[in-house]
């Protein structure tokens, strides 16, 4: 092949890939197939029952826990697994309830059922000066540090301030795991990616409350937008002192804790 | 100045390439290749259309609006429905298809109200083994309206016992009044004034007879008050013998004490 020849076919060739490209994209959106069904289902496509369609730009999700009222009995635990379809074994959360015993001596015990989903009573409660529950879950940090570490971007803060996983790029590296100061974070064993919490974000695109805000029979959580003047979470954070695990990380995390107790970490 | 020929020449090709490659970018290619949210939006899709599997309190209201009504005036106005019985957003679809769980046995309510030293002070808790062992808790609990036993502070400051005795008995619910009448002088001389106490076999037949509630349930049908329906109810559930035959001519409260009935069949 002469220069002549490359040039003339480089002039065809390139347009012609463009074309191609056009006339793919056409065909899909005339014939509408399983991954168009899919993208079809995906609630920002469906409009809310309201009318309007998923603006993430107009919202800014955060969760209050009110320590006082947490009684610990793991009904959100089993709730977060069920929605999301959680590993019940090899016991993985995306949410569990943390029991904080500070004894006479000083002495402060953290007990968090590893091997199963709830607590089971204690009956030795001798020299207990308090004791108490505490939910923990992905604080959704507006600083986060799992993202700041993922070495190929899989994940990210969303718009509307959730702090996702994708599946599909995640290299299942564990840096996240490592990096984040909350221990939020899993290796899923099935998919071999990092798991962590949601906000449930298929349920709250929808209009609904996270699955373990929904169940919670105290009401002990408080999901909402801080964007949303009327919702109950900028109320909660009105009318609480308010606290958030590890302040001085500067991860700024949008779980706030009212009743904190100076001994959680 | 004349430029050579083979510059101008080179100078028609690279500026047909640079056409070639602008008119790519900016007019054949499709915006969301080039956007650096890709991988981000398509993984906020794919989390928004996982499924819901616990369709919110709302949704049971349309079909369940004797119930919810109910809930909503008790204790547990707070509590999610799906928080007992499972997420039911299947149900929804199909209600005659998917019957979501209705947990019937002991284990149950004691995940919430087993007495933890960790439970917030003031939240009701029991001691599952003392508690009206393997008695069904909804056989004395109505769950969408839980009623905790009351004893009128009236009675209990002086019988305190009684009502911490009677409390944890299979005779929780009842009132003093059920099986005692009390002057209204007995409060102020108490030793002179006694209230009256049950005198006979067929009072406490009336409820554990063989045939007992049969007349409550045939008023119920005419002149149907609350009370009745409940005593019909109570009755239902009570340890049925046969007054003829059992314990011979012995009253019944020398063998069973009314405060804590221990005899069961």
């Amino acid at each position: 092949m002469n220069k002549r020849d490359f040039l003339k076919g480089a002039i065809l060739f390139f347009p012609a890939g463009g074309l191609l490209a056009l006339a793919r994209d056409g065909a899909r959106a005339a014939a509408p197939g399983p991954a168009r069904e899919a993208e079809k289902a995906a609630a920002p496509e469906a409009p809310k029952p309201s009318g309007k369609r998923y603006n993430p730009a107009d919202h800014y999700y955060g969760m209050g826990i009110e320590v006082e009222k947490c009684i610990g009995c793991s009904r959100c635990v089993e709730a977060c697994k069920a929605e999301n379809d959680v590993p019940a074994e090899p016991y993985f959360f995306r949410t569990w309830i943390e029991r904080y015993t500070v004894r006479a001596d000083g002495e402060v015990a953290v007990q968090s059922p590893n091997q199963r989903t709830r607590h089971v009573e204690t009956t030795d409660d001798r020299d207990v000066i308090r004791t108490f529950f505490v939910p923990k879950l992905c604080n959704h940090c507006a600083q986060p540090p799992c993202v700041q570490v993922c070495p190929v971007g899989a994940t990210f803060s969303t718009e509307d301030g959730v702090v996702l996983v994708d599946g599909e790029r995640c290299i299942g590296c564990r840096y996240c795991i490592q990096a984040c100061p909350y221990g939020a974070r899993y290796l899923d064993p099935r998919t071999r990616t990092a798991g962590k919490c949601t906000f449930c974000y298929h349920r709250v695109v929808r209009g609904l409350k996270p699955a373990c805000v929904e169940v919670c029979p105290t009401e002990a959580r408080v999901f909402g937008d801080l964007r949303s003047k009327a919702s109950r979470l900028v109320r909660f954070r009105r009318m609480n002192k308010l606290n958030v695990l590890k302040p001085a990380l500067n991860t700024e995390p949008k779980v706030y804790y009212a009743q904190l107790d100076g001994e959680v970490r | 100045m004349r430029m050579p020929e083979q510059v101008q020449r080179l100078a028609i090709v690279i500026g047909v390439i640079a056409a070639v490659v602008l008119v790519g970018r900016f007019v054949l290619m499709p915006p969301t290749l080039v956007a650096r949210e890709l991988h981000r939006s398509s993984t906020e899709q794919r989390e928004a259309a996982k499924p819901v599997k616990f369709a919110g309190s709302s949704a049971c209201q349309d079909c369940h609006d004797n119930v919810v009504e109910k809930k909503a005036k008790g204790y547990h106005k707070g509590l999610a429905c799906e928080g007992c019985h499972g997420p039911a957003v299947k149900h929804t679809e199909d209600p005659s298809a998917v019957t979501p769980a209705a947990p019937r046995d002991r284990k149950f309510c004691p995940v919430c109200h087993a007495y933890d030293a960790a439970r917030p002070t003031g939240f009701p808790q029991i001691n599952p083994t003392a508690h009206n062992p393997l008695t069904p808790c909804i056989g004395c609990h109505d769950a969408h309206d839980p009623v905790p036993p009351r004893t009128p502070k009236a009675c209990a400051a002086c019988h305190a016992q009684i009502e911490r005795t009677k409390a944890i008995s299979t005779h929780a619910l009842l009132a003093c009044t059920t099986c005692h009448t009390v002057p209204e002088a007995h409060k102020k001389s108490p030793r002179t004034v006694r209230p009256s106490k049950p005198q006979t076999r067929e009072f406490c037949g009336t409820c554990h007879a063989k045939d007992a509630g049969a007349k409550e349930a045939a008023a119920k049908g005419t002149t149907a008050t609350d009370a009745a329906a409940k005593r019909a109810k109570t009755a239902r559930q009570a340890p049925r013998v046969d007054l003829s035959t059992h314990g011979e001519t012995f009253q019944c409260w020398q063998c069973h004490y009314p405060h804590l009935p221990e005899g069961r069949s």
